[in-house]
This record gives C-alpha cells, structure tokens and sequence, in this order.
C-alpha cells in the first residue's frame, strides 16, 4: 500500500531492536477479551483508478450544474469562487498543518487568521474577532452563552423567531441541559423581529436577532440593537449570508455586542452544508470571555513582527472545566479562504459584489410579482425573499425541469405552508432569473 | 560537504507585509459577472460606505499567501510527530474526491431526490466506522472531536433523564485532553478527577472509590495520552456499568486501534473519533476536522438528528427520532471532510490494520532507540505513541521547549510538549504509520544530537532555532497587551 513506507527488511530490522520477534507482540497488552473476534469487513483496498471511478460515480447522483438552477439559500449560498483562491487553497504547507502551537515555523497560518480577524472585524464593524467557530449555528449558541458570562446572574436570553430555524434547533440543543431560559420572539407583518414581547423582562442576558434574517429581511438594527441595550441585556445579532455587509450598515457600527454567524459565502464552496465558517466578533472589553482560539501580534527576539496563539488561559488546555467553551479545533482553513476571497475583493469589489446580488434578487421579485406571486413581507431585502407562488403554480414539475424553486418554509412555519424562500446571487443571469419566471406564468 | 541526508531549514524565504500594507483603491482581484439587470438602491440608512477593506490585485493575492505559506510546516514539508494528532500523510486523491463539482456545489437542502450522491457517502462512511469500532450506529454531525465529546456527554445527559434521573458528576483521569472536562461541564456535569496509578493508567480502586450513584459515568481515553492501553478497561467499565454509569471513550488515539481492538468489547457505549486524525483528513492548520459519534444499540434512539436513512426507493434525511439529544450543526456537518475519509477508507481497506501495526511499530522503535538519550517515565511498551521527559537535560539547565525549538533547525516539528501535564516535561511522539525507516532514523539521530548538544553546547539549544523566519516569540507581551485587530487604514 502506497501510504505504507516500510520493506519486509525494514520490519524485521526494527522488530529486532525493539526485542520483539512479532508486530502481534506489540499488542500483548491488550487482553483477549478486548480484541476483535474476526477481520474488518471491509473490501479489498481500492487502487486509485477504482476509486475515481467509485467517486465520479456517486458524483453524478448529485445536480449536474451546469444544466441545473437552485434558488437556494437559507444558510448556504451559491457564489463564483475565483480560480485563484482554488489554487492558493492547494497550498500543502497551510492545509497539512496542524494548530499553529510552534509559531517560528507556523507564521503562515499565524499571519493569515491574524488578516482574517482584522478583515472580518473591518467587515462587521467590530472590535475583536476570534479565529473562528465551527459554523453559524454554533457559533450563535456560544454568543448566547458568552452573554450570560458576562451577565452573572441573569439566566434567560431570547432569540428572534426570525432567525434561521436550524440555528435555533442548534441553540436549543446547547440550551437544554443548561438550566437557562429561552424565550422565541415572534415576527411582526413587515418580516422583523418583534421586541414588544420584551418589555418589563427584568431577567435578560442577552437578545439575538438576525440580519439579514431568515426571511432574507434586513431588520433596523439601529432601533433594535439600541431598545436591546435598554432593556440591560446584550445585543447579540447573527448572520447567516456574510457578504451582504458589503452593502449593508455593519451592525458593530451601530452598536452590537455581539456579532456572529456563517461566513461559507466568502469564498467557500456548499460542499453539502460543511465545513463552513463560524465567524465570532465583539467589543474588546469582552475579549476574555470570548470562546475560540485567538491570534495576537507580538515580537521575536530580534524585534521582527510576528504572531501567535494568545490569550490562552481561556481555553480548554489550560482552564480545563473553567474555560469559556471546549472548542479546540475551529475551522482554520475556512478563515484563511475567507481572508483570501476578502482580499481579492477589496472594498471596491465586495459593495461591487453585495449590490449585484441584491439587485438580482430585486429583479426576480420583481418580476414575479408581476407574474402574480405575493411577497408577503415588506421589509427591505438582500439576495433572499419570501413568495408566495400563484395556486396553479407546480413545485415539483418545476424541479423536474432542473429548476429548484426556493426552500418550502411550511416545514419550519406552518402559518407559512405554500411559501418558499428563494434565493438570486451573481451567480444567476438574466436569462435564468427569466426561465423561473416563465415556470410561474404557464 | 553538506549533508543533504537531513532536511535542514534553510531555503528561499521571502519577506511579505500583512494584506492592507500592500493595498491601494482601485485594484482588483476579481472578476465580477457582467450586469443584466438594472440597479435597485437601497434605503440609505440601510447601507454603509464602502467596507474598509484593502483593494488588491489577484497577483498581490497569490504572491501574499504563496510566500506566508512558505513559513508554515506541515506534513507535506517534513516529519511531524506531534503526540495526540496523529498527523499522518494527507493522501491527494481524498482532496481531488471532495473537490468533484458535483459534491462542492450541492446544497445542504437539495431534494433529497437529487441529493443521493451524497447521501449515500455518509451512509457508507457511518457503515465503515461501526465496523471498524465495533459500535452499533454512527452520527458524522459533529464538527471536530470536542465537538463530539459534546456530542457524547449530551447523549449520557439525555439517557441518564430518560432512564435514572439526573446526575451531576463524571469521572476524567488526570491524563485527559483538556477539552474532556470542558465538555462535560457544557452539559452540567461536574468532573472528579482520578489520579493515574504508577503504571500509567487508571486503577479500578481509583473507580470504584469514585463511582456513586450521583455519577453519570467516565471518560476515558484509550490508549491514554501516555501512549498506553488502558490495561483495565474492562474491569473498569464494569464497576461504572454497575452503578448505572456510561463508559465514554476519546479516540482521538484510534490509530492504535484499527482492525484490532472492538471497543464494544472494552465496555465502551459512546466513542468520538477524528476523521482528521485517524482517517487522513487534512488539519488545515486547525480545522476543518470532523468528530463522529459511535455507540451501542441502546444509545442509539439518542443521536443527533437528522439521520441518513436507508429506504426502499434510496437515501433520506430523517428527524423522527423521539429520544434525539436534538441538532448540533446548521446542517449534516463537515460533508467535504466526510468525502475524504470516505476514500482514504475505500483506499485502504483491509489493510488499516496494517496501519495500526505499523503505527504502533514506528513509536515502539522509537522509545527503544532514545530510551537511554531521554527519560522513559513509564517503561512498558507503548501503542502509537511514547512520551519522554527532560530530566536526563535538567541537569545541564535544559528543558524540553528548548529540545523543541532545536528540532526546528534539524528539519522536524516538535513532538507535542508539556502533555499530557502528569508527566514533567513531557515530549510526546507519535510518528505514524507513514513515515519510513529512514525518515525514523533521521528523527532520532536529531534527537541523540540535541541531547549531545545539550550537554556540549546548551546555548545552541537556548536561543534556537536559528534558521527559521521568526525567532522565539515572545508570548507574555502577546498575552498581556493584546493586540488582535491590525489597523487596516495603516501600517502596523
């Protein structure tokens, strides 16, 4: 076997100096009982051609993309990713390293996440960002978590009804052998979160909304975050579609705690929903209670700028079950692509980028209204909407057709059963924004 | 004349300023689709100035992270035996299977109609990994491994409310990875710390001394980070079985394990494994990894839904499970690590005992041929790994970090240092299966020659390494003075 180095010699000779006359030996430790009674039933070894052909095989039992259109978001986005960055990621030295724990030979991993932090911090209006998180949903319920650190004793948060309904399952998980208490706020008609449920709660670590939300509507987080704050309670707000602050206000610069959320739309490919990108930013008084790795400048003997792993005594290696969360592994290579596409956008490039999205989105809604759908929430939105589909409208044929006509949202709301999410970026032109349309006028 | 027999560390370096030093407005390094629909502006309370990010061209983009790359050590520059993480050769055909544009390109919420593909990968993938633990049922959800030991002690907190009433306690051995305690205190319990015996491992007395009625159950590592089989595993799980406790083991150390230990056997319910240590998925310089979940029949109503089912007409998603502990990622989890441990299993086959064998061979090697240079704490034969001590240095006023920083001049990573924190001084070797005899001997002729060097020249050792790009780092200022933003409007 080709991952396998050694020759028959070279068993031999090492058995020898070992002082064993067998490899079984070196598992005479292990008792009896312990063993497996039989060989793995597993097939012979694949050669590489096999497995090409195995693999290429099952590929092709997913969409073939170049004849299909999916209008589909909610946590996962289809966006171009440069050749450029596809090649940069075949760099070996970034992505068979481990955690960068030797910084003299790690400054590459070290500077890149040390960029990432910088750029997503620029991105979101923030102060601090960590090296990442394993996703937005997780990332979300260690926002949550993080708040009621601060808060000491207050023991209940609330999390918009707005917000992606896989993150609130997620919250809900991490919630459940918690003790604390997490109340739902519910939506209002226009699409947003409704805080109205909120007043006289005296209890409140923390508030989360999202933005743009589930419903792809951008909430007021001027207005929000600050009746948030009001209330004493930390404003968290979430994201699961990064690339719209390129356009839009940073919630940092309107005063968020807390920002969190799901950064694959930087240049990450769907890849069936992960690995994607936890990103994790606050203020920087509350730095030390942030969960995750973190990446700070510091200086070598020499006095040449360099980077590494700090503020550690957070973190589980050293505070064991006193640290602020068990993360240890995070999504290292996902931030460095993050940072490579942040990089090869520029500013000029990603306001570029956010309002082309928006106005591929703003066209097709558009234009089914004029089919007869119905949009039935009148917030501002990005590159998601909500529609309703005329009643003769086929879900199903269309999807035949390769056409995939947004996410049905009865599954997560059932006063929204025939209502789909649907999703425009770039990556649609004009002509197949049109054919969706023709689908809904036949 | 040199010797080109050992790596070394000298070589082209090039110096390289961070991103926003080297931007001016106006470049670009994209290329944006062309506009076929008309402009809809935005409310402008809505929108923002143009983010603060520096402008670039794609060249700047490439030769930036061509030449940080260039600063990093990885598995594919050189032997990399860090203890724990089993950094073993990241095979090129897995990364060429996950890259196919049918998986990159799939959304996590296709019809499941169009979804089989991938459907089928994981399926397949929770089959092997059953067969290869001996466990009954498998979740991929979990994102790294302390994301499944999360995974787990949720599961002992759901089981132990459905069956015994709550419990508020859970033994970890003083040998355990940090994020063991971690974990568990995220899901109520209390740890009780059991101290290893004189052989390394633990002791039933120490358990059975512990174990109450209040105590969920333990968690074990196996082989413990002292590289060593936990000798009464069995017996230890019957006395936490007795009292009504779950056994959870960390197999972030599987790789001594393949085709020869059936953890079922051990007593073991549930079992996290690393695909991104024991199944060649790449570490990506921390992470992406992926933490699977292994358990037995009875725990099985309690994995993280959805589940990949098999039915008559294919695959399907299913959440009907009523005992689930819930969901713990936004969708199935890391899919594209899942594809490349899917083909390093296809590609290895029967033969991933021979990993094991191998593995286990390579780290015995290794601790009888330094067995006289470093001191052995525990000597016994070890599994896939041995930790060394630096006392033999003491003596000469030298420490393992500075063992460390050395064999950064001779062309190695450093084994991991100062783990697990029973051991004073720790090194921690784990070399894997893939390195070869030879690589093996330049290892340890590296290491014969720092202890030399020790005890001849300790300044050599004191201000190592000396040939790569940054010299040591000082790390109490990084601490003290944070500084995690760089200042994108200037330099820094």
């Amino acid at each position: 076997m080709r991952y396998l180095p050694h020759t028959q010699d070279d068993f031999q000779v090492m058995l020898q100096e070992i002082g064993v006359s067998s490899i079984e030996e070196l598992f005479s430790s292990i008792p009896e009982q312990c063993r497996r009674k039989s060989n793995l039933q597993l097939d012979e070894p694949c050669t590489e051609w096999e497995l090409n052909s195995h693999m290429r095989k099952l590929a092709k039992q997913m969409p073939d993309w170049d004849e299909c259109s999916a209008f589909l978001g909610a946590g996962n986005y289809e966006h171009y990713i440069p050749a450029s960055i596809q090649h940069l990621l075949q760099r070996s030295e970034l992505y068979t390293s481990y955690t960068p724990y030797q910084p003299e030979i790690s400054q590459g991993t070290l500077q890149s996440i040390f960029e990432y932090q910088t750029l997503v911090s620029g991105l979101l209006g923030m102060e601090v960002s960590n090296a990442s998180m394993y996703d937005g949903a997780s990332a979300l319920a260690e926002a949550l978590f993080m708040s009621l650190r601060i808060a000491r004793r207050k023991s209940t948060v609330a999390i918009s009804k707005a917000i992606n309904p896989l993150y609130r399952e997620v919250v809900k998980t991490y919630f459940r052998p918690s003790g604390f208490r997490v109340l739902e706020l519910p939506y209002l008609e226009n699409g947003r979160t409704d805080l109205g449920p909120l007043q006289g709660e005296e209890d409140l670590a923390a508030v989360a909304v999202q933005s743009p939300n589930f419903f792809g509507c951008i909430e007021d987080l001027d207005s929000t975050q600050q009746k948030i704050q009001d209330l004493g309670a930390l404003a968290v707000t979430c994201f699961s579609e990064a690339l719209a602050y390129g356009l839009l206000n940073p919630p940092g610069k309107l005063g968020a705690d807390i920002v969190c959320g799901e950064g694959q739309s930087l240049g990450i490919s769907q890849s069936y929903g992960g690995p994607g990108l936890g990103i994790f930013c606050t203020r920087q008084k509350y730095t030390r209670n942030m969960p995750g790795r973190l990446v700070g400048q510091t200086r070598d003997k020499n006095d040449n700028r360099g980077y590494v792993l700090t503020l550690a005594t957070r973190e589980q290696h050293i505070r064991r079950e006193k640290a602020t969360s068990n993360i240890c592994s995070n999504q290292g290579l996902c931030a460095t692509t993050a940072a490579m596409y942040l990089a090869s956008l520029g500013g000029t490039g990603i306001r570029e980028l956010a309002e082309l999205n928006r106005d591929k989105a703003e066209y097709l809604k558009e234009k089914l209204l004029e089919a007869g759908c119905s949009i039935p929430f009148s917030s501002p939105t990005f590159n998601e909407f909500v529609v309703k589909f005329p009643s003769n409208f086929d879900y199903e044929q269309t999807v035949n057709k390769n056409i995939i006509p947004g996410i049905p949202l009865g599954q997560y709301y059932p006063e929204l059963a025939g209502h789909y999410l649907l999703c425009a970026t770039e990556t649609k032109g004009r002509e197949q924004l049109d054919n969706l349309v023709k689908e809904v006028n036949k | 004349m040199k010797d080109y027999s050992s790596p070394g560390t000298t070589g082209l370096v090039m110096h390289e300023s961070l991103l926003w030093e080297k931007g001016k407005q106006g470049k670009k390094g994209y290329s944006l689709p062309k506009r076929d629909v008309e402009h809809y502006p935005l409310d402008k309370e809505l929108a923002r100035e143009n983010p603060p990010l520096p402008d670039l061209s794609e060249l700047d983009v490439i030769r930036h992270y061509t030449r940080v790359s260039q600063w990093n050590f990885g598995v594919d520059t050189g032997m990399y035996p860090l203890g724990s993480c089993t950094m073993k050769y990241n095979p090129k055909t897995n990364e060429k299977q996950a890259a196919l544009p049918g998986f990159t390109n799939a959304h996590p919420l296709l019809p499941l109609q169009m979804s089989q593909g991938a459907l089928r990968i994981m399926f397949e993938l929770e089959g092997f990994l059953a067969e290869i633990t001996g466990l009954h049922a498998v979740s991929l959800q979990p994102a790294a491994g302390a994301h499944g030991e999360y995974t787990g002690m949720r599961i002992f907190h759901a089981y132990h409310q459905d069956n015994s009433g709550t419990k508020n306690k859970i033994l970890i051995p003083d040998s355990a990875h940090g994020t063991n305690p971690a974990s568990a205190t995220m899901c109520g319990f209390k740890p009780v710390t059991l101290k290893s015996d004189s052989q390394g491992v633990i002791s039933p007395d120490a358990v059975k001394e512990n174990m109450d009625s209040e105590t969920a159950g333990i968690m074990v590592t196996n082989p413990n980070t002292l590289g060593l089989f936990e000798d009464h595993i069995k017996e230890i799980s019957e006395i936490i079985h007795s009292q009504g406790g779950l056994v959870y083991c960390d197999g972030a150390n599987m790789n001594a394990f393949l085709g020869i230990v059936d953890m079922q056997d051990t007593g073991i319910d549930v079992l996290h494994i690393n695909l991104h240590k024991t199944f060649s998925t790449p570490h990506g310089g921390g992470g992406p990894g992926s933490g699977p979940v292994c358990v037995t029949r009875e725990l099985e109503p309690y994995l993280p839904i959805p589940r990949v089912v098999k039915e008559n007409h294919g695959y399907s998603l299913s959440s009907d499970f009523q005992s689930s502990i819930g969901k713990l990622h936004s969708f199935y989890g890391n899919f594209g690590v899942m594809i490349k441990a899917y083909s390093y299993i296809l590609s290895m086959g029967q033969e991933l005992e021979k990993v094991s064998q191998t593995a286990v061979l390579n780290a015995n090697y290794i601790r009888q041929r330094l067995k006289e240079t470093f001191r052995l704490p525990y000597d016994r034969p070890c599994m896939h790994e041995c930790v060394f001590t630096d006392e033999l240095q003491e003596n000469y006023k030298v420490a393992t970090i500075d063992i460390a920083k050395r064999l950064l001049d001779y062309g190695f990573h450093p084994p991991t240092i100062y783990f697990p924190s029973i051991v004073h001084g720790a090194m921690m070797v784990e070399p894997t299966e893939c390195e070869s005899k030879d690589e093996i001997d330049r290892f340890i002729q590296a290491m014969a020659q720092i202890a030399w060097e020790a005890e001849d020249e300790p300044n050599l050792l004191w201000s190592a390494p000396h040939s790569t790009i940054m010299k040591r780092l000082d790390e109490t200022t990084a601490a003290r003075h944070p500084h995690l933003t760089g200042d994108l409007k200037g330099p820094e």
